[in-house]
């Protein structure tokens, strides 16, 4: 299709794709993470053993260590865990749940705080007040905190939410709450400017409704910062949830994430079994420090002053 | 000034009372407080009296500033786990969490500002770039890995040091320390290099480019001119004037140290509050997770309000601004 291509060339000669091409350690970032995603997404394909079949499980496979040691195995690369369980598969499978875990909480963060300062900025008096004053007291507890908190008080009020796929949703939604406040910030700095300029007068002139401004005109030109917001975040929102799975208030062992992967195998780190919690460890780092550098090249490209 | 400081303390009065409403939500709704202090087969008769007894009766508002009034005197009830008053509990696992923080923060400052001096004065040497790429992991890697990692060389492989508790305490009056024992000591080392490694790094991070910027200031060229030595220029005129913002941003995570202390807590069983918060969690123990909510967020409130007033005293700007607005 011509048009398909003639898009794919203006997006080959676009600043952006020329900053990458520029960037060894945007590109080697950005194949990390894409290794990271397609192993997780394909978790079903690509993993040797399937973690969650009981029958598939040998007990005398149990703790083997990695294939390249003398007692490993070739069909076990990573070695086993406790159950006989494939550490590779683990990842695999956890990664997955990892990713939908910071991808949901990034959605919800960024839902909630995209609306707010839109809200904020384009309603302005003491709606803007209270929200931006809001804000202010949330940004002076670390994030990791209030998610904590809020996971915490949830799984206490509803003793049902710990488990499975209750599990899931709690977290996004406290990694969520706990992130917002970046988003409503920017939001609101970008509206304030935008909302003085010319086709927004217009359309409030032809008596469109101020949540079709909000959300027709004005949101399309205020989401450029949102998206390196949104990749930094990211790699903050895997970390936060690795880090309440590990203390325990997070994904359940029966759908473990890398944190609880990571949770689970530090019990045997004394008797010598290392694999079990330092894979998941160093798979967590991969996916959280691409990520993370992913978005700090994205800032920089994006932003016009260092170009 | 007294506008400024009464806007700032209603400010922290409204979020002290907005947290003390979930705390006391908690409390009043999660578990049926009169089926658990007299078992499943009471009559409702006992249940009515017992709900009058505790004040259960009385509307909402009313059991709120009860409840307000008994924890501004400390009084949060028992836990439900231990069956013992939260406030004996907390007072108990103080010593611990703070002798950890202020280790954590000690290191970070010793360690921290030595480093961005040096990396800020010889920028080519390879040692200030492994300091750089030490920071870079310092940021990037997860508390709990960083903990992990520690445990896995010092104490596993190498066996130097101890992975978990505190050694042995000694009780000096009503508080328990372990800086006067050997084991004590010891068990503080890993834990608090693990808890101070992310602020070691920011401070190190700040000192270097404050150095940097200071050391291009007018006043160092015309030190160097006047033919001061090195050593003099570098510590009395440029480290001086580098430590005001480090010394504010080293305070202000005072209150992330303590925050953070939960994850190292946990990862090396130190017996603090953290790990009672984590615990009260898993065990829905309400009393002791609303008291934890309580402090957390007083101590976040406290370390902002001063800081606050400190920048007021500081900077006549913001003076002008508050005298502007009213």
């Amino acid at each position: 299709m011509p048009a398909a291509e003639s898009r794919w060339r203006r997006w080959l000669d676009s600043d952006i794709a020329w900053s990458f091409r520029r960037s060894p350690v945007a590109i080697l970032a950005a194949v990390v993470a894409l290794i990271c995603v397609v192993g997780a997404l394909f978790a079903g394909w690509i993993a040797p053993h399937d973690p969650f079949d009981l029958a598939s499980l040998e007990l005398m496979d149990a703790l083997l260590p990695p294939a390249w040691t003398a007692e490993g195995r070739a069909t076990y690369l990573l070695g086993t865990d406790d159950q006989g369980r494939d550490v590779l598969s683990g990842i695999l499978y956890g990664a997955r749940i990892s990713l939908l875990v910071g991808v949901g909480s990034v959605v919800v963060a960024m839902v909630l705080g995209v609306s707010l300062g839109l809200l904020a900025g384009y309603a302005g008096g003491s709606i803007e007040a209270f929200i931006m004053r809001v804000a202010d007291v949330q940004l002076s507890f670390p994030a990791i905190l209030i998610a904590l908190l809020v996971d915490g008080v949830v799984r206490v009020a509803m003793p049902d939410s710990a488990h499975g796929g209750q599990a899931l949703w709690v977290l996004i939604a406290s990694i969520g709450l706990s992130g917002w406040v970046q988003y409503a910030r920017t939001v609101r700095g970008s509206t304030l400017v935008e909302k003085r300029k010319e086709y927004v007068q217009a359309a409030r002139v032809i008596g469109r409704h101020p949540v079709a401004i909000m959300f027709h005109h004005l949101l399309p030109n205020v989401l450029g910062p949102v998206l390196v917001i949104a990749t930094i975040h990211l790699a903050t929102a895997i970390i936060t949830e690795a880090t309440l799975s590990f203390l325990g208030v997070g994904m359940p062992v029966t759908t473990p994430s890398l944190g609880t992967l990571i949770r689970v195998g530090n019990d045997f780190l004394f008797s010598g079994e290392w694999w079990i919690t330092v894979f998941p460890g160093l798979a967590l780092v991969a996916l959280a420090l691409s990520v993370n550098l992913l978005g700090d090249w994205l800032r920089d490209a994006l932003n016009p002053r260092l170009r | 000034m007294a506008a400024f400081v009464l806007r700032r303390l209603v400010q922290a009065a409204l979020v002290m009372a907005a947290v003390g409403l979930i705390a006391f939500a908690l409390f009043r709704f999660v578990g049926d407080p009169v089926v658990f202090m007299l078992g499943q087969d009471a009559t409702p008769a006992e249940r009515a009296a017992m709900s009058a007894q505790l004040g259960l009766d009385q509307p909402f508002h009313v059991q709120y500033g009860r409840f307000v009034a008994r924890a501004v005197q400390g009084d949060f009830g028992l836990s439900l786990r231990q069956l013992r008053p939260v406030s004996t509990l907390f007072a108990e696992r103080l010593p611990a969490t703070l002798e950890l923080s202020l280790a954590a923060a000690l290191f970070a400052v010793a360690v921290g500002i030595p480093m961005g001096v040096y990396t800020a004065l010889k920028p080519r040497s390879w040692l200030s770039q492994a300091f750089l790429v030490v920071s870079l992991i310092g940021v990037s890697l997860p508390t709990f890995l960083i903990g992990i990692l520690l445990i896995l060389v010092f104490a596993v492989q190498l066996g130097w040091l101890p992975s978990f508790g505190r050694g042995d305490v000694v009780m000096l009056g009503g508080w328990s320390t372990g800086l006067l024992t050997v084991s004590g000591l010891k068990a503080l080392i890993l834990p608090s290099i693990t808890l101070g490694l992310f602020q070691m790094t920011l401070i190190m991070r700040l000192t270097r480019s404050e150095m940097l910027e200071v050391l291009r200031a007018d006043h160092i060229r015309f030190a160097r001119a006047r033919g001061l030595p090195d050593r003099l220029v570098h510590f009395r005129h440029a480290l001086r004037n580098t430590l005001v913002p480090v010394i504010t941003v080293a305070g202000l995570q005072l209150g992330s140290i303590v925050a953070f202390a939960i994850i190292t807590e946990t990862v090396f069983q130190w017996p603090g509050m953290g790990l009672l918060f984590i615990q009260s969690v898993m065990f829905a123990d309400v009393p002791v997770m609303g008291a934890y909510l309580c402090l957390i967020a007083l101590l976040f409130v406290i370390i902002n309000l001063v800081v606050d007033l400190l920048y007021y005293a500081v900077d006549p700007r913001l003076r002008l601004d508050g005298a502007a607005a009213h």
